[in-house]
């Protein structure tokens, strides 16, 4: 039984995961059109690194984000690449934006790979290097650069490493998958990160409803000796894989608020990232394929599968066996976190790890109810996750102060959804929360013109004055020369005059 | 007596000292106040630009609500912080719009620069003769420009709603 920390609030949840979880992770077929869009969801643009018209080969860097957060971007078959198009993107604004289109050849020609090396030779730096060529980012959702996270800093000690397979949100089997069937993969990728990280200590945190992962990991472990690699059972509460809800039910260490885990010595990735590591550094394969869980009542054949980044919605549904109906909503990411798609030509990204095509069985209570006004029972705020006072938030976010938002722990929220479920009101306070953290980001991006156009302003009036007080130099400059050279020419015929 | 007289010349001596030492640039109140303005530098306020603008609002020489972009918000947070009632925008210097930016048709610009030299911001770039362009991440959408172009070759465009500017709504709460 578990024995650890207890998350304060959540929620017990109906899992649903019988849908997909016991069927074995099945290869997908190459779709005729890969589509890559080029702006990630923390807002980093990427810039097309193939042209058009070019053929691009499986593997291949096609794109790639700068700055510090910078990431790269490989095609996940080979191909032409078609002209940049607007298309619908994997995004809650139901917007269109610039993608890359990659028509494939169903070739599947690969880039020549570098021959696989072990990965005890590699240096932390070597490691680091190879995930960043990978293009890796944290496949549970967040799409935060995997390199970044491991490279060594001076300020922060790390002791632990932290393996999230505490697949918390109803619906999604993608880990627990993973985790039945490469669990020895998974601890091979362990074992890099912790070369990386140079420390030992490694946990592994899965929830109590997966008992064939639990075990598969196990088992692994005892047969590699691995023995450094502890496996945690933790509670299934909704969200116990919330990551910073994770680490304190592994180590008790509470995440500080506006802080990150790196703070209290920790780095938490997600099994799947470990598993993109393990096909980096062991294998030599960049990240270009995803388990990606297909499920809900919509579907008629739920089912996690291997599917490229970059492939069309519609093309995972078909081979899932079509809809079995008309659909509430089609959804992206899981029932309580993710958002609703406007129609299935959208490319799954390196972040979608579940497409959840809902009916009306799953959806009703929140699109139905109607909403009423906040009667303050407090419910809101004894399952809050983050002990956080939703209803308060709410109460300053509805009359539009959400700087006091702010001083309510706005951004300490992880919008897990458990306050919209048990609200009585039915009020959709989360929706409240991510408005807020909106405007207030609007707030700071006019702040920061608004204190750019005033530096331009107050560095154009001195230029202007500094213009003006040359000019009037230059002027007077020349009055005087021009004053001395006709007092120059009247002597001079002075002179003259007097000469003769 | 002689002490206490003693005494206040000390304390004249520190307080002189004082108020060179620590002499404060400038006016707080009008760096205050011009934190609140929206740096738009469009004038519509009949000040040259948002700091001479608080200047007068700090003199006592112009009323809080003269600054269209700032809108019934700046108004407000001007009330605030100037401990004086809120008042609606007097439309006489022009109503509330949403920002926009302005956008030069490159194909009818002749190169004359006078919008150059009329943008309080320097967003315009461009030489004498040849093409011009405005950096829209630097236009404040002040419409300065719009004016002295000679072919009306500048329009004010909305921005566009993308992926990086969209926010989320508020719910639209169901009353009855």
């Amino acid at each position: 039984m578990f024995k650890g920390w207890n998350l304060k609030g959540g929620l017990d949840l109906e899992g649903h995961k019988d849908l997909s979880r016991q069927y074995s992770i099945n290869n997908t077929a190459i779709p005729d059109e890969l589509i890559y869009p080029l702006v990630d969801r923390s807002g980093n643009v990427l810039t097309a690194l193939a042209k058009t018209g070019e053929r691009v080969l499986k593997g291949q860097v096609i794109a790639g984000s700068k700055g510090v957060q910078g990431t790269l971007l490989h095609a996940a078959s080979s191909g032409l690449v078609k002209e940049n198009e607007w298309r619908m993107i994997a995004h809650p604004s139901g917007l269109k934006s610039e993608c890359l289109i990659v028509a494939t050849d169903g070739l599947d020609e690969c880039c020549p790979i570098d021959e696989p090396v072990d990965y005890r030779q590699l240096s932390a730096a070597d490691i680091c290097e190879k995930v960043h060529q990978a293009g890796i980012v944290g496949l549970g959702g967040a799409s935060f650069p995997t390199a970044i996270k491991i490279t060594p800093n001076n300020v922060h000690t790390i002791d632990t490493l932290i393996i999230n397979g505490a697949e918390c949100e109803p619906y999604i089997t993608c880990d627990d998958r993973l985790m039945q069937q490469y669990p020895s993969e998974i601890l091979l990728g362990i074992q890099v990160l912790l070369r990386a990280l140079a420390i030992k200590n490694c946990v592994i945190g899965i929830e109590e409803d997966m008992p064939e992962a639990i075990e598969a990991i196990q088992k692994a472990i005892e047969c590699s000796g691995f023995n450094q690699i502890q496996v945690k059972v933790v509670p299934a509460v909704y969200p116990a894989g919330g990551e910073r809800q994770l680490i304190y039910l592994l180590t008790g260490r509470e995440t500080p608020s506006q802080g990150f885990p790196v703070d209290i010595g920790v780095v938490c990735q997600n099994v799947g990232t470990v598993m993109a590591v393990y096909q980096a550094i062991v294998k030599g394969q960049v990240l270009i394929e995803r388990v990606v869980t297909v499920t809900g009542t919509g579907i008629n054949k739920p089912q996690n599968m291997w599917a490229r980044i970059g492939t069309p919605i519609k093309d995972l549904v078909s081979q899932c066996g079509g809809y079995n109906g008309p659909n509430e909503r089609l959804i992206m990411g899981g029932l309580m976190m993710g958002f609703s798609l406007p129609d299935d030509s959208v490319g799954i990204t390196k972040a979608t790890n579940c497409i959840l095509v809902a009916t009306s069985k799953e959806v009703t209570k929140s699109s139905e109810a109607e909403i009423q006004p906040c009667i303050r029972c407090g419910e809101c705020a004894s399952v809050c996750p983050v002990n956080l006072l939703p209803q308060q938030i709410y109460w300053y976010s509805q009359g539009g102060a959400h700087q006091k938002c702010q001083s309510f722990g706005l951004f300490d929220c992880i919008e897990c959804g458990c306050c919209d479920v048990v609200c009585p009101s039915h009020i959709p306070l989360v929706q409240y929360f991510r408005a807020s953290k909106s405007k207030v980001f609007l707030k700071r991006r006019e702040d920061e013109a608004a204190t750019l156009a005033k530096q331009r302003f107050e560095r154009r009036d001195t230029r202007q004055v500094q213009e003006k007080v040359a000019r009037e130099q230059r002027i007077r400059v020349k009055k005087l020369a021009l004053v001395k050279r006709q007092k120059e020419s009247v002597s001079s015929s002075a002179k003259m005059q007097d000469k003769p | 007596m002689l002490w206490i007289c003693l005494l206040f010349a000390i304390l004249g001596v520190i307080l002189g000292y004082a108020a060179f030492r620590f002499k404060v640039e400038g006016d707080p109140l009008v760096v205050d106040i011009e934190a609140l303005l929206p740096q738009t530098q469009c004038g519509q306020c009949g000040f040259p630009g948002c700091k001479p603008y608080a200047e007068a609002i700090a003199q006592g020489k112009a009323d809080i609500n003269q600054c269209p972009p700032g809108g019934e918000v700046g108004v407000k947070a001007l009330a605030d912080l100037l401990g004086l009632d809120a008042k609606p925008l007097n439309e006489s210097f022009g109503i509330e719009k949403e920002k926009k930016v302005a956008v030069i048709v490159e194909a009818d610009c002749i190169g004359c620069t006078l919008c150059i030299q009329a943008c309080p911001v320097d967003a315009i770039l461009g030489a004498a003769k040849y093409m011009h362009t405005v950096i829209a991440s630097e236009c404040t959408g002040c419409d300065l420009c719009v004016e002295p172009c000679p072919v009306d070759c500048i329009v004010m465009t909305a921005i566009k709603p993308s992926v990086l500017n969209w926010q989320w709504p508020k719910p639209i709460p169901n009353r009855h």
